[in-house]
């Protein structure tokens, strides 16, 4: 009897998870099988026939020179979009939210660039950055720099593009550590006064920092994932020059999948960019989570 | 600054001294003229419904508030220039405001940690180089261990406070405010986050604590059974000011008016609209009253003066509502003929003794004692003859 209604409940359950578990089937597992699939053959699009080519795409990965530089790229990208798009997010929040009227314009003015296309604001880049008409240029002139070329040097426009990755994340970064800091309560400021915390820094030690640490762990997690998904900067500014210099993963993917239509080698990347991206924000989790308070 | 230096005891370190204090914010007078002193050791409580200014005074008093107007005197020292950390005052926030990424040690250690490491010794990395850091921090350990034994809290040094009991984090609060051996401690609200019956616990502990410890509390709360039970003098505020300083005896007996009267016993004290005649004379529930001047007069009769009695002519006639049984004693609830609520408070054998006299009717008799006469302005008025009309 008992084990009948309990069959009943079981199957109703069952009924019930169902619609969800078909959408994750269908929606986010199905394709992922499916790129797996295609990243062990030679599809072509277009082409009328298919073979199986197991491991062979990744094992080519490891020798293709083009696709060593735009891992490198790319890790040096990330090294480079990271400190400053979570200090230089968290340094403008803390300066914003310390604002009293003027607050609502900061907040507006540096989520700007969030909201705005990279692609038109690109255009808006290369003119600033242009060699002989760009103010950048101009600026630099100026400053005894002398001729720079900034995404025509091969030393530098990796670095280049960085600096306009960090301009559009810092403000987006700024909101999250924004809500952040509203959340902490003041009682906690308060007890650290009493306590005897009376400078800044030991204000933002005992109290914002720690506070602030899943909100760090986030915005450092998701600004890996945009930084090493650089790909519209690329695109439209240098196309991977000078020399492959700015060469990265995905624009990279994106050539061998759209414009060579190697779908099965692109689909090889794919796989080890989203294994790249997973590992991280396990490792992420892992070590911040350690270290993080969750109230 | 040497923060390390033992403050030094004079007899009235633990002194609190507040002159015309006076806050706004925006156009409302939060506090409005307070003038307040509060001997050392003694325990004062701040109670009045919520608004009336008292966790804003005590703001003040600890620094975390600036007044507009007026100063604050601790210890026979003006620190009204002091930042709240140089105050030697301890607060007990209502919240506890622990620190919840550190552990129950860490948080009571806070303070000594603030005031005895330069700000590089208590950097990250940094903190490493001090060569009298590991000293000072087993000194610190020690006195965070022995007030850990003190709060019986030994076994939970190394918890986070998400980990504790309500109770055991009211207890770490203390112990963050005590480590530091303040002359004085500011409790805002410190057990109304406790349940009924650690409330009632903690209030005893509370009172012992302060016998023990000899320093100034200054008690925040808008409970009246907690100022009545703890304090050595409860301070009843409204509308910014302070209606009446005084022994929680004298606030009950002898209110100074009417707001201060209805604020303070449980169930409140009754309440019957009258008018003195022309001669000032008050008659009612038994009683004649001679007011001050004629004119319409409040009196206040406390739930325990109201005596039931065999009807009779100038007795306050009521309709018997509930009755409840508290054990101990009964509080019967009645509506006077104008519908105005009655509290009736006897002990059971009083009960017992006027079993007779409980119908759907009652008839009323106020005793001298806990019977007050206001004025329309508040005020209690000096009572020039009272006398009881006999039937």
């Amino acid at each position: 009897m008992r084990s009948a209604r309990l069959r009943r409940e079981h199957r109703a359950g069952t009924a019930f998870a169902l619609p969800a578990f078909a959408l994750i089937l269908a929606l986010l597992l199905a394709p992922l099988a499916a790129l797996l699939a295609l990243s062990l053959t030679d599809y072509r699009l277009g082409a009328v026939a298919v073979r199986l080519v197991g491991l062979d795409h990744y094992a080519a990965l490891f020798s293709d020179e083009v696709f060593q530089r735009s891992l490198r790229n790319t890790f040096l990208y990330v090294a480079f979009v990271l400190p400053g798009a979570v200090f230089g997010g968290l340094g403008v929040a803390l300066l914003v939210h310390a604002r009293g009227r003027s607050r609502a314009f900061y907040e507006v003015a540096y989520f700007l660039p969030v909201t705005a296309t990279l692609v038109a604001m690109a255009t808006v880049w290369q003119f600033m950055l242009h060699p002989s008409l760009g103010p950048v240029s101009a600026l630099l002139r100026a400053l005894g720099f002398g001729d720079v070329d900034l995404l025509n040097d091969p030393s530098l426009a990796l670095a280049t593009l960085a600096l306009i990755g960090l301009w559009q994340v810092i403000g987006f970064n700024m909101v999250l550590f924004l809500a952040g800091l509203s959340a902490i309560p003041r009682d906690l400021y308060e007890a650290a006064a009493l306590d005897g915390a009376r400078r800044a820094p030991d204000r933002f030690l005992r109290v914002t920092w720690p506070m602030l640490g899943p909100t760090t762990m986030f915005v450092t997690v998701t600004s890996t994932i945009t930084a090493f998904k650089v790909f519209d900067t690329v695109v439209v500014l240098t196309r991977g020059g000078p020399l492959g210099a700015t060469e990265t993963l995905l624009y990279v993917l994106y050539l061998e999948g759209f414009q060579y239509f190697r779908i099965g080698y692109a689909a090889a990347m794919t796989v080890v960019l989203l294994v790249f991206l997973v590992l991280l924000s396990i490792l992420q989790a892992r070590v911040i989570e350690r270290r993080v308070h969750y109230a | 600054m040497n923060t390390q230096l033992e403050p030094l005891r004079l007899a009235e370190a633990g002194s609190l001294s507040l002159r015309g204090i006076v806050k706004r914010f925006g156009a409302t007078r939060v506090l409005d003229g307070i003038d307040l002193d509060i001997r050392a050791g003694e325990f004062l409580t701040l109670v009045g419904p919520s608004g009336c200014g008292k966790s804003t005074l005590l703001r003040i008093i600890a620094g975390l508030e600036a007044q507009d107007a007026g100063s604050v005197t601790i210890g026979g020292h003006c620190v009204d220039a002091l930042p709240p950390s140089e105050r030697d005052v301890a607060m007990v926030f209502q919240s506890y405001a622990l620190y919840p990424h550190m552990s129950v040690a860490q948080n009571i250690a806070s303070p000594l940690e603030l005031r005895r490491l330069s700000l590089i010794e208590r950097l990250p990395l940094l903190r490493w180089l001090s060569p009298r850091r590991p000293r000072v921090m087993r000194e610190i350990m020690d006195e965070v261990r022995a007030m850990a034994a003190q709060l019986q809290l030994e076994g939970l040094l190394d918890r986070r406070p998400a980990q504790l009991s309500g109770g055991q984090r009211q207890r770490v609060a203390l112990g963050r405010a005590m480590v530091r051996r303040p002359a004085a401690f500011l409790m805002d609200e410190p057990l109304s986050n406790l349940d009924a019956q650690l409330r009632v616990h903690m209030r005893t502990e509370l009172a012992e604590l302060h016998a023990r410890l000899g320093a100034t509390f200054v008690y925040v709360t808008h409970d009246q059974v907690e100022a009545m039970t703890m304090s050595d003098r409860v301070a009843l505020m409204d509308q910014g000011r302070i209606l009446q300083l005084g022994t929680p005896a004298a606030l009950y007996d002898e209110p100074a008016d009417l707001t201060v009267a209805r604020f303070i016993g449980s169930p409140p004290i009754n309440l019957l609209a009258l008018r003195a005649g022309a001669d000032g004379m008050v008659r009612a529930a038994g009683l004649a009253l001679r007011a001050p001047a004629p004119g319409p007069v409040s009196l206040g009769i406390r739930p325990e003066a109201l005596h039931l009695a065999p009807a009779a002519p100038g007795l306050l006639q009521a309709r018997l509502r509930r009755a409840e049984n508290l054990g101990a004693e009964w509080l019967l609830h009645a509506e006077a003929a104008d519908g105005t609520p009655l509290a009736i408070r006897m002990t059971a054998a009083e009960r017992a003794a006027a079993a007779g006299l409980i119908g759907p009717i009652l008839h009323l008799r106020a005793g001298r004692e806990g019977t007050h006469l206001f004025g329309a302005d508040g005020r209690r008025l000096a009572v020039g003859q009272i006398a009881e009309v006999t039937a």
